[in-house]
């Protein structure tokens, strides 16, 4: 008995299928761009600065005029305030952190620097002028600051040491001088 | 006497204030900040429009707003004022520079790249069955012929 044959499609006479190279190029971008993007996300949610490590150069400009370099203070401590006028927690934390600086403002190795985080400047001048507020302030020009050490609300305060390292961190208010006192120790 | 002293002193004011109602600049009403406060967004609250932002951060730029615009300021200058305080962030258009070209460039590039895909797709002839096109030649011809020849063999055997 004849069996019957099984006629098979030939794999040798396919049609070649070739993607075109503007077909590769393109996808190539297209992941080259979404890979920049998880990146970018990334970063943006990524938290500030690790305890040790070295803070980036930044600068700032008080309401007075005077302007503050961190790399031109290396061998001071910096106490960095992040504040706004709008914050209800930031009036009595601004009274504490002003009674410690009358302490500290003598001596050359530590300085505070209160950094207006998005907030108008009539009503900023108003609550250092309203909480007797004497150490130096200014605006956070371009939240370029707050961005930098990746502030997520206010009061926020990073301790740097005088090596230009970050010391401490406190996020939230402080809740009395003696906070304040104890922070300023870890940087010694 | 005193009535007519009064009339004549109320009359007086009258003319004095007259003059300097009509000098106050007519103040800036909360459409008129409404109007640009939806082009400007909150820096502190993700994705909410300062027009409906209701924290009080977002109720003194309103006002800076007002301020600003009855100060004469026009409002590209206001919200240049703005995104020089707070970073573009703020800005609901973002400006054409830097990086945020991605987001003018990137969409209508991906829309046309799409557009030609799938014109290329729909246009391209559809390919014949590699079975069909080789049925008179290659293996399948010479299966059928030693088939056919199998089968005379049979005949034969028949016969």
């Amino acid at each position: 008995m004849t069996t019957l044959p099984v006629f098979t499609q030939d794999p040798v006479n396919k049609a070649k299928k070739r993607f075109p190279y503007w077909m590769v190029i393109f996808g190539l971008l297209l992941v080259g761009l979404l890979i920049t993007l998880g990146l970018w996300l990334k970063q943006s949610r990524q938290t500030g600065f690790e305890v040790g490590a070295e803070i980036p150069d930044f600068s700032i400009t008080t309401f007075s005029g005077e302007h503050y370099q961190k790399s031109r203070m290396d061998g001071r401590v910096i106490l960095l305030n992040f504040w706004s006028s709008w914050c209800a927690s930031c009036e009595e934390e601004g009274a504490i952190l002003e009674e410690v600086w009358r302490e500290v403002k003598d001596s050359d190795d530590i300085i505070f620097l209160g950094v207006n985080y998005v907030d108008t400047e009539n009503d900023a001048k108003a609550f250092l002028e309203k909480y007797g507020i004497t150490f130096p302030n200014g605006p956070d020009m371009g939240s370029r600051i707050s961005r930098l050490f990746k502030v997520q609300a206010v009061p926020e305060t990073y301790l740097v040491d005088k090596d230009g390292r970050l010391a401490a961190v406190q996020i939230g208010p402080f809740q009395s001088a003696d906070e304040i006192r104890a922070m300023l120790e870890l940087a010694k | 006497m005193k009535r007519v002293l009064l009339v004549i002193w109320l009359f007086f004011l009258l003319i004095v204030q007259t003059p300097g109602y009509a000098q106050t600049e007519p103040p800036v009403s909360d459409d008129e900040v409404n109007r640009l406060a939806s082009e400007l967004y909150c820096p502190v609250c993700e994705n909410v429009p300062l027009e409906v932002c209701p924290t009080k951060a977002c109720a003194q730029w309103r006002e800076l707003i007002r301020e600003k615009l009855a100060l004469g300021w026009n409002d590209e200058e206001i919200k240049a004022y703005f995104a020089t305080q707070y970073g573009d962030q703020v800005l609901a258009v973002p400006p054409r520079r830097g990086f945020n070209w991605l987001i003018y460039l990137v969409p209508p590039l991906t829309l046309v790249a799409g557009i030609l895909i799938a014109i290329r797709v729909i246009r391209k002839p559809k390919t014949i069955p590699a079975a069909q096109e080789v049925s008179n030649e290659g293996p399948c011809r010479m299966a059928a012929e030693d088939f056919i020849s199998q089968i005379e063999n049979d005949l034969e055997g028949v016969e």
